[in-house]
């Protein structure tokens, strides 16, 4: 008996399948595609149409690999990895391929460099125009997809020119979020992304969740809100924490430009949503810098009124009250009510100040109603 | 959860109740929405025709309030029909045979007599949850905001506990928590029963182990629950402190929550709004909100996560804690002397059981559900396997209870309260962000076609909703979503305070609210009803 015993026959098989890529043999697991084990070896194959989340899909072509023993290249992220497969990633060839089919991509547009704030994809076809020098105007001429001005809605802006039909969007919508709001009509050059009826968003299924918006590799979907942005003076940096609303406890990245919020994107690999928000999550973050939020202390004073004060004013006549209260009516007079909203630490000092301090568990949290 | 969120794909039958979770978990759901496209069997059982039960394969639609006798029923189905785990049940619950025995009794056809779901359809729903090699339960509000909401979650756990649907990847009883951190403020001991990591505050050993820390030993007698002391409010409470919760709105009757703050001697409210609750303090201090704050927050399915500051706060906002400690300091109150957020998280977590492995570095990249007892233990994604932590599973013989309040003929109808995908709570954060009152501009209440008619209510046209506590005024919507004699909304809109109405009784274990169920009036108003004809 070995401590190998309990292996399947698959785990067997795992550690015995083998293809040579770029003339190194590798091993692969069942079910990877070719896409999958060169990317795990650090193979820079371009790719448009591919989200490692969705099934795949085999349209844009741009992960062709030469495969020994088939007459044409063979897009990689529809192929399963096989024993024995000979793979090449790259070649004169494949590189005049590509090239080839991201100035007819490029083609298609209105523009290929857009704002960053349109969505954590956005930039995948300008990186790929830069990097096969695409922009040579070589096909100017028709394009597909037109844009619905007439969808006002706040959040999602509709940008059909950019589009190259990747239906990237289409999938995420159905695969992702089971929405199935998003189709398409139309083949070839009269290829067009819409909704039911070729109407507006809020007459469809769409929740807005912005999983569409975030795959977009062109900005033909775009981040409507963030865009505002675009004249915001400073570089977008953006900072990883937790969705504000519900339990789920979604991952996300807060956009800033200097002090200024100026969007949220999905964290792919948030372990909670694995890049999915809601439109909560999504679009509803301004709040955050909104002029009502309270500015300062206020205390009520004489006049029955609420005052704006200095901290230290407001401190000690938060305190006066408690340490009144404990004398005149015992310590068991004090009650605390942690939030349900407020991080761990709020919680904490809270049940703390009454623990510590008036030695009775008199505290809750807000989740009773 | 007893089950971690990737486990929403996998079971075979997933049994929905007292959820809408398209709305209020939007992403989780997207978990259930790929089990279903994968051939998972879908159960749904809520009042209302909600997005979850359209992607149903069995629909149970039970008047509200009546989720013990569906459960009974089901369970008479598992027990009558030999669908019992016996090796489960054997190995690991106490008390199954005079469970077994108490269940004879509560046939579907009793049941049916009660849930109004069909007997048959109850027989099928039992059927297809035992038999399933991995069965799951979500449950949200709608099972727990009622006055029998601990005896509706011990019926979900009998059900798990007959058929060994618990301890296992892709089955599991599994609550949907609904704020952000409502979880950690449990877990950081903000209950009147617990220290943090729910270490019950009447064991005297606990007692000691907080003394330590605290400096001076805290009652061994239980608090009183945030119900009982806005009762006591003006009389034995004469201070309170409360932090980011907007009470007299999102609370059960709002008119006598109104009263009771005002009671008050002393009132100190911490917030990022000056909300309605704010409004009744004598000092309102700012705090800083999320995306401002350093912090850690602990999701649904027990993960704890680090929040970070991405932008400065707004004016003198400070964070809650040093709030706190300030104001402690100022009450000659010992121990709170931090300097950050990380050396109060790593305070709660040197003395929780069930974060002693986790500090502030640790969760850095939020790979960790609690329970992590010690340094290098990998967390716990799935509770109860191999044992529980009170050793073995206990059956619980429970009995069918009318609501606190059921419809007579003044107040005719049942009122059920929720929320909408697109706002949340009282509306202070989501009535703030731009454009969601582009789908969602005001509140309204959703009516049967047939009883908009049957009312003398038109759609679109206002309607007084009153109950023995208040009266609200709503724009009426015609929705098959609700049944005959139900009507449903949200307590989000200021304009429409429905809270005004609710607060009937609470459930006398948790003192949690029957916010689920209210028997209300509905008349037409008569200025707007006049085009009707």
């Amino acid at each position: 008996m070995t401590t190998h015993d309990h292996r399947t026959a698959e785990d067997a098989e795992a550690l015995t399948a083998r293809l040579t890529l770029d003339g190194v043999e590798v091993p692969f697991a069942p079910g990877e595609t070719l896409l999958e084990v060169s990317r795990r070896h650090r193979k820079d194959v371009p790719t448009l149409c591919y989200d490692p989340r969705l099934d795949p899909f085999g349209g844009c072509r741009l992960c062709v690999v030469e495969l020994e023993g088939s007459r044409n290249p063979v897009a990689s992220c529809a192929r399963a990895a096989e024993d024995g497969m000979v793979v090449r990633t790259t070649s004169e060839t494949l590189e005049g391929y590509r090239k080839t089919l991201v100035e007819m991509v490029c083609s298609e547009n209105r523009q290929v460099d857009v704002d960053p704030l349109s969505g954590y994809a956005s930039q995948e076809l300008r990186e790929l125009a830069d990097r096969y020098e695409a922009r040579t105007g070589r096909f100017e001429g028709k394009r597909s997809g037109r844009s619905k001005q007439d969808d006002d809605n706040p959040f999602i802006l509709r940008d059909y020119d950019q589009c190259i039909s990747c239906y990237r969007c289409v999938r995420v919508c159905a695969e992702q979020e089971g929405d199935y709001a998003i189709s398409v009509k139309g083949r070839g050059f009269d290829t067009q992304i819409t909704v039911e009826f070729d109407g507006l968003l809020k007459d469809s299924a769409c929740t807005f969740c912005g999983q569409c918006v975030q795959t977009c590799p062109t900005g033909a979907l775009a981040d409507r809100k963030a865009l505002r942005h675009v004249d915001t003076p400073g570089e977008i940096e953006k900072t990883r924490t937790i969705c504000t609303y519900c339990g789920v406890g979604c991952s996300v990245d807060v956009l800033t430009k200097g002090d200024t919020m100026v969007g949220v994107q999905p964290a792919m690999d948030g372990p909670a949503n694995v890049g999915a928000l809601c439109i909560k999550g999504q679009f509803a973050y301004d709040f955050v810098q909104h002029e009502e939020r309270l500015k300062t202390p206020l205390v009520r004073g004489d006049d029955g009124e609420l005052h704006p004060t200095t901290w230290e004013v407001a401190l000690d006549k938060a305190a006066e009250g408690f340490v009144k209260a404990r004398d005149e009516h015992g310590r068991h007079s004090i009650y605390a009510i942690a939030s349900g909203r407020a991080p761990h630490e709020a919680a904490y000092t809270t049940q703390k100040f009454i623990r510590a301090g008036f030695w009775s568990n008199h505290v809750d949290n807000c989740s009773r109603a | 959860m007893s089950n971690p969120l990737v486990d929403m794909s996998k079971p075979d039958t997933i049994f929905c109740i007292g959820t809408n979770m398209t709305e209020c978990h939007p992403v989780a759901a997207t978990g259930i929405k790929k089990a279903v496209a994968r051939g998972a069997k879908l159960i749904v059982a809520d009042p209302r025709r909600i997005h979850l039960a359209e992607m149903a394969e069995l629909y149970l639609p039970l008047r509200v309030g009546t989720d013990v006798a569906l459960l009974l029923g089901m369970a008479h189905v598992i027990a009558r029909d030999g669908l019992v785990d016996e090796a489960f049940v054997a190995e690991r619950t106490r008390d199954a045979e005079e469970f077994l025995e108490h269940v004879e009794a509560f046939t579907p056809e009793w049941a049916e007599g009660i849930c109004g779901v069909p007997a048959a359809d109850i027989e099928t729903a039992a059927r297809w949850y035992a038999e399933a090699d991995k069965g799951a339960i979500y449950y949200t509000l709608g099972i727990t905001e009622h006055i029998c909401g601990v005896d509706n979650v011990q019926s979900l756990c009998n059900l798990a506990l007959m058929t060994g649907n618990i301890g296992r990847e892709g089955t599991g009883i599994n609550p949907m928590r609904g704020q952000n951190n409502i979880q950690g403020a449990g877990d950081a001991g903000a209950l009147p029963n617990n220290y943090t990591g729910f270490q019950p505050v009447t064991d005297p050993e606990n007692q000691a182990k907080f003394a330590k820390a605290y400096g001076h030993a805290v009652d061994l007698e239980k608090g009183m629950t945030k119900v009982t002391a806005l009762e006591l409010c003006g009389d034995a409470i004469r201070a309170m402190l409360i932090d980011g919760e907007n009470t007299v709105v999102t609370d059960p009757d709002r008119k006598h929550c109104e009263h009771a703050l005002r009671s008050l001697d002393h009132l100190v409210v911490i917030d990022i709004f000056l909300t309605e609750t704010g409004k009744l303090a004598d000092v309102v201090l700012p705090a800083t909100a999320w995306a401002e704050t350093d912090g850690v927050c602990t999701n649904t399915e027990r993960r704890v996560q680090r929040l970070r500051a991405a932008v400065p706060p707004q004016g003198e906002a400070r964070p809650d804690w040093w709030i706190v400690s300030e104001i402690a300091k100022r009450c000659g109150i010992p121990g709170f002397d931090y300097t950050s957020a990380q050396e109060v998280f790593d305070e709660l977590c040197s003395l929780s059981a069930t974060y002693n492995g986790l500090d502030w570095e640790t969760i850095d990249r939020g790979e960790y559900q609690w329970p992590v007892p010690f340094k290098g233990h990998p967390g716990t994604p799935i509770l109860h396997q191999g044992e529980f932590v009170n050793g073995r599973g206990l059956f619980k013989r429970i009995e069918y209870r009318d609501p606190a309040e059921t419809v007579s003929e003044e107040y005719p109808v049942w009122l059920t309260t929720g929320r909408r995908l697109q706002s949340y709570h009282s509306r202070t954060q989501t009535g703030r962000s731009s454009g969601i009152d582009y789908l969602l501009p005001a509140e309204t209440l959703e009516v049967h076609p047939d009883d908009v008619a049957a009312w003398g209510l038109v759609d679109g046209g206002r309607c007084r909703l009153s109950s023995p506590r208040g009266a609200v005024e709503i724009t009426v919507r015609a929705t098959r979503r609700s049944p005959r004699g139900t009507v449903f909304t949200s307590f989000s809109f200021d304009d429409t305070p429905v809270n005004f109405l609710t607060g009937s009784g609470y459930d006398p274990v948790t003192q949690t609210a029957e916010l689920k169920v209210c028997p209300v009036r509905v008349e037409p108003l008569p200025e707007r009803v006049s085009t009707s004809g």
